[in-house]
């Protein structure tokens, strides 16, 4: 969700996330249960005209999909030597590689077209019937933190590895640790002070 | 130039870090449009300008925001002080720049019509309407402050206060977030290392060692300043 959204004003864009969270669970249910080759590569041109309908470009489609063809790599020909290379083997892998792709798919679909405030929305209005229980704004909060931090995490790793390698410490785990922890915890200070300086901790 | 209202008001301040005195007797009325604040590393002049918007409490003695009480109506004082931090970074919630505007606005409860005209509004004012939808960890430097700066404002404060905002820019940035602060209807108080982010306000106050050292026009107070570091 980091800095995937692809603005559009397709009818996937428009939709209401929570009504495409929906769809999305109800689909991977489905795909699971697919046992027939030919109805799951139905469902995969589906999916493809899906991403048509979303306007979003094979360039866009790939980053998020093609990671799952290097898992398939080693799954299906593992599928394959434990059902003893069998026909019913080769079945079964296809199907196994073809549920696992329409279902990174479908929930890449659902990342490039949706923005993470409507999927902070979507949490509010699931969480909304347990308000005595769960403060769903500061649940949204925390989800969103989390995604914000994970680039914040990323750069101060970057930072630190670069830190090290000039210092002649490449190997030193404690000198990828340490700095780490500490930066990390730093700048969770940091940001506190800033939601709170926001109104955020009222 | 001085703005309507009772301003902001320190009286008999002290603060205490650690059993270590951070800031001594400051007894400030701030009034002016635009006032700078300046001292050396670890003086006390960031925790001064924390405790307009109720981040840092006094240990002793009171501080007033239009005659708010930052101890007591922290909420109240942070809907009129927007707070500007010297890395953008720690002040970015939301993934892209437009979430993070609009973020502002969703905790006040406004609605959604209302969150996006201002939320546009504000970008427009900050040029950043091209960049509305960029992940906000993917900006420049300058263009993270200019969001954090368009993310305070859109709540519409009073009173702006600045911390080194311009520290981690190259000069061109610096000059872009000096001009723009500068050009702000609101109170504008910016704690600085950079004297020249600093022309044309109206009072510079002076930190040394936990005290108000001095206070009043820059050329006097910078002189001072300047003086002190030699």
């Amino acid at each position: 969700m980091i800095g995937l959204y692809r603005p559009g004003t397709s009818l996937l864009h428009r939709a209401p996330a929570l009504l495409k969270l929906a769809a999305l669970g109800v689909a991977m249910v489905l795909v699971g249960l697919v046992a027939d080759p030919l109805v799951l590569a139905g469902e995969l041109v589906a999916v493809v005209l899906l991403y048509a309908l979303a306007g979003i470009p094979p360039t866009a489609a790939w980053p998020q999909i093609g990671p799952i063809l290097w898992i398939l790599v080693f799954a299906v020909p593992v599928q394959v030597l434990v059902a003893g290379g069998s026909v019913e083997g080769w079945t079964t892998a296809a199907l196994m590689a073809g549920r696992l792709l329409v279902a990174v798919a479908l929930a890449a679909l659902f990342t490039l077209t949706t923005t993470v405030t409507a999927v902070l929305e979507a949490f509010q209005i699931v969480l909304r019937p347990f308000h005595r229980w769960v403060d769903a704004d500061r649940v949204g909060l925390l989800v969103a933190l989390t995604i914000r931090c994970i680039p914040l995490v990323a750069e101060i790793v970057r930072e630190v590895l670069d830190a090290r390698r000039a210092r002649g410490a490449q190997g030193s785990v404690v000198a990828l640790a340490v700095p780490v922890v500490v930066r990390s915890l730093y700048a969770a200070d940091a940001i506190g002070e800033a939601l709170a300086a926001r109104g955020l901790d009222d | 130039m001085n703005v309507s209202g009772s301003g902001i008001r320190f009286e008999g301040v002290t603060h205490d870090f650690d059993g270590q005195p951070v800031l001594r007797g400051i007894d400030l009325h701030l009034t002016e449009r635009r006032i700078g604040i300046v001292g050396a590393n670890g003086s006390g002049k960031s925790t001064l300008a924390r405790m307009i918007n109720g981040l840092v409490t006094p240990t002793g003695g009171t501080v007033t925001v239009n005659g708010l009480d930052v101890r007591r109506q922290a909420k109240l004082v942070r809907r009129e002080v927007g707070f500007i931090f010297t890395n953008p970074d720690n002040q970015i919630v939301m993934p892209t720049v437009q979430e993070d505007v609009a973020f502002t606005l969703r905790r006040r409860g406004l609605d959604a019509a209302e969150i996006a005209a201002r939320t546009a509004e504000a970008l427009d004012r900050f040029g950043l309407t091209a960049l509305a939808d960029r992940p906000a960890h993917r900006l420049s430097g300058g263009q993270k402050q200019l969001l954090a700066l368009a993310a305070v404002l859109v709540a519409g404060p009073s009173i702006v206060v600045a911390d080194e905002p311009t520290t981690l820019l190259d000069a061109r940035n610096t000059r872009l977030i000096t001009g723009l602060l500068v050009s702000l209807t609101q109170q504008v108080i910016v704690v600085t290392h950079d004297l020249d982010v600093l022309d044309g306000f109206d009072r510079v106050i002076v930190v040394d060692d936990g005290r108000v050292v001095a206070d009043d026009v820059p050329a006097t107070a910078l002189a001072a300043y300047l003086s002190l570091l030699s």
